[in-house]
């Protein structure tokens, strides 16, 4: 809401302070203020000036030579605006006068003909076009008729207001009005509030002679009050009133309409005129719409209603979309003589129905669906019809139609001293409670240290003790509030062991080189199947996608965090990084129903995707592009830090290389996969040859246990021997290497490939597996006989299994 | 006879002086000191000599054998210790050429500030918990006191599933959850980390995904005061020392009262500059004393126990910290983003 410091000074003295300072003191005691704008700018030598004449310009057609009485003298000035007449009051700018914009007026001479002056327009005194109204758009102001020539235009246009901008919270709706400001600013400065003398003069005759209210929705329109005013002139408003509404943001557009935004504005509380000679009847019946019924609103949109909208009707007709905008047929026009005003109380929850289904958020809308006070209602209404008798010439009839189930009453709040300090850790006294709510303008009564509190029912938020508590702690000043720690016994806070072993694996990683990444977990319908993890699959029911997406690149929840990840090495990859080793830790989400109903399952998992060179070291000739056996590398070094055995195995997976992949498995489950990207794949993505992996992250977290036990540090030697062997090249390493274990049983330590050759030297078909074994017994020194029968062994069965021969 | 003895001994020590390779000095050994060298000769030649002249010949060959060995030990030496100088001398490389690198990864800038932010809670006595990213309605709204159709629900729009279930759009259900599992009998002193979601356009201050950290403390007699001193420490190590804090109201549905934590601009110190919009502060956090709604849900008694909660940004965090730019940035892992926060 934007705040008119000119239009405040009405309620509440506020020069005391600067602007910024009084912005401060709001924002730090009650609502932020979201920022403060000079108006225009103080302008001197620029004046009302009246014309005395106006003649065509002797050498150009589109120019006027007009004399302008200026109070001490007559200046002659040529004007080019197409609306300046004889007889008009104007904002002259006087020779030596400064324009918004550095704009020096001067002594000059334009087609040859002298012209002392400029007379201006809005936007050349520096207001914002969109303010201007219709009628001076395209030309200069013309002020009203009893304005006193000579007078300065900076008071006249309100140049020097200073215009705060509020963000109000839900909370405070009694801050969308200029009064509930000013209660604000008086409890702040501690200073009396002045309200509008409300005095409508009416005449004998009733409203009610006129019109009745009728109101079927009651529960929704716990109050509607119609006015009738005769004999309304409609025209242009006075100019304090056009200048408060352009400070106020609402362009102004004619009386009836200026008023009735006025009072929205000072109150807080929307009112709609009608033109009553259009309205149809002289009933008022307010009613749910029916199905499918339909209205034209004030800006000739065709509205279809439903049984969820509330509408003003006469009876068979809508007449408005109640709270939200009027109705075309009974709009107020420049020919309208008699206005039915209304001023109503509208359920919160029916207004904002409306104003989200056909998108008409206003002024009107926001109040009522934030509750106004119900005992500003009637005073608003009575109000503008004050108003509407003074600037619109209107004769406001006796009384009002009305329906009234409105709940007027105060909520009572009791707080306690004791509590209050408990709550903060304070120390305030009784008695500056009591001044605390007497700043605030809240009536109460004392009983020692028991406050029992009126509540106005402008402050709609305050309902219970902590509602309370907060009024006075603000007035208080949050400032005054001691530091303190919590009393509390000294809990010992830290990670849970699942939390630090996602550190140790992260830190894993990154020591490894890896970068860790975070993207996305919504992606799209054409990404989401991608590189799905065999055991996910396998739980996995149906993907689950928003009900109502933005995009369709972030529609549906992931199934594995690696399409994302590739999407970004693919956006580093068009920025020229080709060497990226990412890793990422987040959830997948899979549902095990059909039709989503309850929350998906969220699982948790650790992903890599590398790409480029994994080492490069120019200058001797060293480089080395990631593949398998990179990934696998640090896959086998991570496990091996978690103290668990994992198994790869040769699998061919969808989206994967299918000779380039692996599935992992932990005591036989699934537990992932890691291999090189399928070609097509990384094709779709603009990537080269890329290599991923994905592992549950839940099933290691589960299984690892903390503590290594102690193993004693070997004291006796171990015995190495190599073994080279010629196998198919279908064979496996692995296979064999579990043979080679199986066989050597306890007294093998460890088999390592430590070469494997392929070519001239052997036949075609053949490979040769190259490996090293490490014999040790804990116990004692091994003797070589049992190393040598061992060995044998190992020949014997190999040779059996995977027919493998000693290369020679 | 003994004339013979210092001539030999004369003559070797001219032959080790000459030597200049390892070789040529075990020849120079063998020659002299060998079983068929001319001492040994000499030697034998003894049994000529009288009873008094024996061990006087003895001992003058002994003599000038250990002078002739020792002569060989020291050039051995010398001759070793050249040719390890030399050796050293051929092996000799520029340094200054580059290195082998190790590869080098690091962590997300968000998981850094958000473990920065868990240690420093955890030093203040925080336990870490977290909670699922899709929720219901019911935690994320209900019982935080934001029932269907409350005004503020507007303030975060959500992505909705199905009716019941939405992506969390705060992590604040992971304190409903916490309060509800212990069903009101103990205190809690926790924050949760995580995602969160809502239906923004993604631009420079927008994210459709972004990070969450919220803080929750209950027990008995928790006091406003001990919010603004726990806020202020966390102040105080994230940014600095000499920052400020201070509080000012605001509105959330699930705390009462609420309020908005601000630090002191760093770059003026509160006086005004362009980084604080004039003001002299930065926004932070939002917090306040639990709503007893929302106490009373999750089984607390809330005349007996009171707390607060907190809520930040870590993206906020990292913008007021590192000074980025845009949102976007967290979410591209663009590698040359990444990388400027891999040092430590
Ligand atoms: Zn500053």
């Amino acid at each position: 809401m934007f705040v008119s410091l000119n239009w405040l000074k009405n309620y509440v003295d506020i020069d005391q302070l600067s602007p910024e300072a009084l912005a401060e003191r709001i924002t730090k005691t009650g609502i932020e203020v979201d920022g403060l704008e000079r108006f225009g700018q103080s302008l001197t030598n620029v004046v009302v000036g009246y014309v005395e004449s106006c003649e065509k310009h002797p050498n150009a057609d589109k120019l006027n030579l007009c004399q302008v009485n200026v109070g001490e003298e007559t200046l002659q000035i040529v004007c080019g605006a197409p609306n300046i007449a004889q007889g008009q009051k104007v904002a002259v700018a006087k020779p030596g006068a400064v324009l918004p914009g550095n704009f020096k007026i001067k002594k000059a001479k334009l087609r040859g003909v002298e012209s002392n002056g400029m007379i201006c327009s809005l936007q050349e005194l520096g207001i914002e076009e969109k303010f201007v109204p219709k009628e001076f758009a395209n030309g200069i102001f013309v002020f009203p008729e009893d304005s006193e020539i000579g007078a300065g235009v900076t008071e006249l246009l309100n140049l020097d207001d200073v215009i705060i901008e509020l963000d109000i919270t839900p909370n405070r709706s009694d801050a969308f009005s200029m009064l509930g400001v000013a209660y604000e600013v008086a409890a702040i400065l501690d200073v009396p509030i002045r309200l509008p003398q409300n005095s409508v003069r009416t005449v004998e005759e009733k409203a009610t002679d006129h019109v009745s209210v009728q109101v079927e929705a009651q529960e929704n329109n716990p109050y509607y009050g119609a006015f009738i005013i005769n004999d309304v002139q409609v025209g242009p408003s006075p100019l304090w009133l056009r200048n408060y509404l352009i400070a106020a943001g609402i362009r102004p557009i004619n009386n009836v309409v200026d008023i009735t935004n006025y009072v929205l504005l000072e109150y807080g509380q929307p009112l709609h005129a009608f033109d009553f000679d259009k309205f149809g009847s002289n009933q008022v019946v307010v009613r749910q719409a029916k199905e499918q019924e339909k209205m034209y609103t004030l800006d000739d949109q065709e509205r279809t209603l439903s049984s969820e909208h509330l509408v003003i009707t006469n009876g068979s007709t809508p007449q408005a979309l109640a709270g939200v905008m009027g109705g075309a047929d009974s709009e107020v026009s420049d020919q309208t003589t008699t206005i039915l005003l209304e001023a109503a109380y509208f359920d919160p929850q029916i207004v904002r129905k409306a104003a989200k289904d056909f998108e008409l958020r206003s002024e009107s809308s926001n109040r009522f669906e934030k509750g106004v006070d119900p005992n500003r209602v009637r005073l608003a209404g009575e109000r503008a019809c004050q108003l509407l008798s003074q600037y619109a010439n209107g004769t406001v009839l006796d009384g009002v139609a009305e329906f009234d189930q409105l709940d007027y009453q105060e909520k009572t709040v009791t707080i306690w001293t004791s509590i209050i300090n408990a709550r903060l850790g304070t120390d305030i006294s009784n008695d500056e409670i009591g001044d605390i709510l007497r700043k605030l303008n809240f009536d109460y009564e004392q009983d020692g240290e028991t406050f029992t509190v009126f509540v106005p029912t402008r402050r709609q938020d305050i309902t219970i003790f902590e509602d309370m508590l907060e009024e006075v702690a603000r007035i208080y000043g949050y400032d005054n509030l001691p530091f303190t720690l919590p009393q509390g016994g000294a809990q010992a806070g830290g990670l849970t062991k699942n939390q630090q072993l996602k550190r140790h694996i992260k830190s894993f990683l990154e020591g490894a080189g890896l970068s860790e990444t975070v993207t996305y977990s919504l992606t799209s319908k054409g990404r989401v199947n991608q590189l799905v993890s065999p055991e996910i699959q396998e739980e996995l029911v149906s993907t689950v996608s928003l009900a109502m997406p933005m995009s369709e690149d972030h529609s549906t929840l992931r199934l594995s965090l690696l399409p994302e990840m590739l999407g970004t090495l693919s956006y580093n990859l068009a920025r020229k990084q080709q060497n990226i080793a990412y890793y990422e830790l987040g959830s997948v989400f899979i549902s095990k129903e059909e039709e989503v109903t309850k929350q998906p399952e969220e699982k948790l998992r650790v992903s890599g995707a590398l790409t480029g060179d994994w080492i490069t070291h120019p200058w001797q000739q060293e480089k080395k592009q990631v593949d398998f056996f990179v990934v696998k590398g640090i896959l086998e070094s991570l496990f091996a830090s978690l103290n668990i055995d994992v198994q790869f195995k040769q699998a061919k997976l969808d989206d994967m290389h299918p000779g380039r992949t692996a599935q992992l498995f932990i005591n036989n489950r699934s537990i992932g996969f890691a291999g090189q990207v399928h070609p097509t794949l990384q094709k779709t993505y603009n990537l080269k040859e890329t290599y991923v992996f994905d592992l549950d992250l839940d099933y290691v977290l589960e299984i690892h246990k903390n503590e290594p036990s102690f193993d004693k540090i070997p004291r006796y030697p171990s015995i190495s021997r190599d073994i080279a062997l010629v196998v198919d090249e279908e064979i496996n390493a692995g296979a064999i290497q579990s043979t080679i274990q199986q066989v050597g049983g306890e007294l093998v330590k460890s088999v390592q490939v430590f070469d494997v050759y392929q070519g001239k030297h052997l036949d075609a078909g053949k490979k040769s597996i190259a490996f090293n074994l490490l014999y040790q017994d804990p116990e004692r020194t091994l003797k070589d006989e049992e190393v040598e029968a061992s060995y044998q062994a190992i020949i014997d069965a190999v040779a059996n299994e995977h027919q493998a021969e000693l290369r020679g | 006879m003994k004339e013979r003895l210092q001539e030999l001994k004369q003559e070797a020590l001219v032959k080790v002086k000459e030597a200049t390779t390892l070789k040529e000095l075990q020849d120079v050994r063998v020659a002299y000191l060998g079983k068929k060298g001319p001492i040994t000769e000499v030697l034998r030649g003894m049994g000529k000599l009288s009873k008094e002249e024996r061990p006087v010949i003895g001992e003058l060959a002994n003599t000038v054998r250990q002078d002739i060995a020792s002569a060989l030990d020291e050039k051995k030496e010398s001759i070793e210790a050249e040719a390890l100088e030399k050796q050293l001398a051929e092996e000799t490389i520029d340094v200054s050429l580059p290195g082998r690198p190790a590869p080098v990864g690091g962590p997300h800038l968000l998981t850094s500030i958000v473990e920065e932010i868990e240690d420093l809670f955890i030093g203040m006595g925080f336990e870490v918990r977290e909670g699922p990213e899709v929720e219901t309605d019911y935690y994320n709204f209900e019982a935080l006191n934001l029932p269907k159709g409350h005004p503020a629900r507007d303030m975060q729009d959500s992505f909705y599933i199905t009716e019941d279930i939405l992506m969390r759009t705060h992590t604040s259900p992971v304190q409903a959850r916490t309060m509800n599992a212990i069903d009101g009998s103990k205190s809690v002193k926790m924050i949760c980390p995580g995602k969160v979601y809502r239906r923004d356009t993604d631009d420079a201050t927008h994210s459709h995904q972004f990070t969450q950290i919220e803080g929750l403390y209950v027990d008995e007699n928790v006091r406003m005061s001990d919010l603004k001193g726990v806020l202020d420490r966390f102040a105080k190590q994230m940014f600095g020392e000499d920052r400020e804090i201070r509080l000012r109201p605001s509105f959330f549905p699930f705390t009462e009262p609420s309020v908005e934590m601000d630090i002191s601009c760093k770059v003026c110190h509160g006086e005004g500059c362009h980084v604080c919009k004039k003001t002299g502060w930065i926004e932070i956090l939002g917090a306040g004393m639990v709503h007893p709604r929302v106490l009373e849900m999750a089984g607390y008694d809330s005349q007996k126990y009171s707390g607060f909660a907190f809520g930040m940004g870590p993206e906020r965090i990292a913008m007021l910290k590192y000074g980025v730019d845009d949102i976007r940035h967290f979410y591209t892992n663009d590698i040359r983003f990444l990388k400027q926060y891999h040092k430590a």
